[in-house]
């Protein structure tokens, strides 16, 4: 019976679940991630189209600086940031087997986005406290729907960060590779939603 | 737990297909591991001191918009290749994340050019 559960275990087993596949040198969750990713460049690629279509057939547009809060922007750049540079580092620290060290890191991650976010809460309540809402004009509206769906991507990043470092984290006994894997591949996630960032903040608070 | 890699292509070590500086090797020394960190934090500090750069140039120097926009993507872009080649490691990626993204450029470039289009439709308006 043993015998049996034992081939039938082997035969269920996923294929380039770890290591990468011969012909491609990638293991599923890498390839898939980056499909996961092409699919993101479009979905903010359509937002981008959006506001160029705006802007352009506007008579006239606001600039961000006159009335966005351009410091606290500038601040949540480097701390998004600082937040791919602690995540490349905690992929790192797990390479080199030490899961201490990538727990802190993956932590400080965690710590920049919660940041991130309560400043962008900042800055969102005091457009609101100025009357400015997405129905106000189509800057805002741009403004806040493309801000807001980045804002949804920091939060998802988040909830998967915490579950590397809870529950998640038990993988690390029995598959370590495997582990360090997945803190690749919601790295490569971490780093999108950064990219986005870096042109979402000189298009919407610079020019 | 066997290697599935290995059952299918018996006698190939499977690591031996990435070669060295390959983001999926996974078998890198510590001391390339190490030099690889580094690497990371003077890629940082670019990308801080260009963000700098980028608030003084478009905020501070109150540019016309035309000469903002350039200034600002093109700093924009030289900060999305620096997270794109190092932290994302596409300077030394595999074919098939390449042809990924190749084909996902194609389709961007053509949604950013539907704008443009729609302006020069003369039915448009």
């Amino acid at each position: 019976m043993d015998a049996h559960a034992s081939v039938g275990h082997a035969e269920l087993e996923i294929p380039y679940n770890v290591h990468p596949r011969p012909d491609t040198g990638l293991y599923n969750a890498k390839l898939g991630v980056w499909l996961f990713l092409a699919s993101e460049v479009m979905l903010f690629g359509a937002l981008f189209s959006s506001l160029i279509l705006l802007r352009t057939g506007a008579d006239s547009w606001p600039r961000g600086y006159e009335f966005l809060n351009v410091k606290l922007a500038t601040f949540n750049t480097f701390i998004l940031i600082l937040s791919s540079v602690t995540v490349v580092m905690a992929w790192s620290h797990l390479r080199l087997g030490n899961l201490k060290k990538g727990r802190i890191y993956i932590s400080a991650t965690v710590f920049c986005a919660l940041v991130f976010l309560t400043a962008k809460g900042f800055e969102y309540a005091h457009e609101f406290r100025e009357n400015r809402f997405p129905k106000t004009n189509n800057f805002l509206a741009i403004y806040f729907t493309m801000t807001g769906l980045h804002g949804l991507h920091i939060l998802g990043g988040v909830i998967v960060f915490l579950y590397f470092l809870g529950p998640g984290a038990k993988m690390w006994a029995k598959e370590p590779e495997r582990y360090t894997n997945r803190i690749e591949i919601v790295g490569l996630y971490w780093h999108f939603v950064d990219l986005v960032w870096i042109f979402l903040f000189p298009i919407l608070y610079l020019m | 737990m066997t290697d599935p890699a290995a059952a299918v292509e018996p006698g190939v070590d499977i690591h031996e297909h990435a070669g060295i500086g390959d983001p999926n090797a996974h078998h890198h020394s510590p001391e390339q591991i190490r030099k690889e960190m580094r690497v990371y934090l003077a890629v940082f500090i670019g990308l801080a001191v260009l963000t700098a750069i980028t608030v003084g140039a478009c905020y501070g120097l109150n540019l016309p918009v035309h000469q903002a926009i350039i200034v600002a993507l093109i700093i924009a872009s030289i900060k999305g290749f620096l997270v794109a080649g190092f932290f994302m490691h596409l300077l030394s990626e595999k074919k098939v994340i390449y042809g990924i993204l190749i084909l996902t450029a194609i389709f961007f470039v053509f949604l950013m050019t539907l704008p443009i289009s729609h302006h020069a439709n003369p039915f448009g308006s």
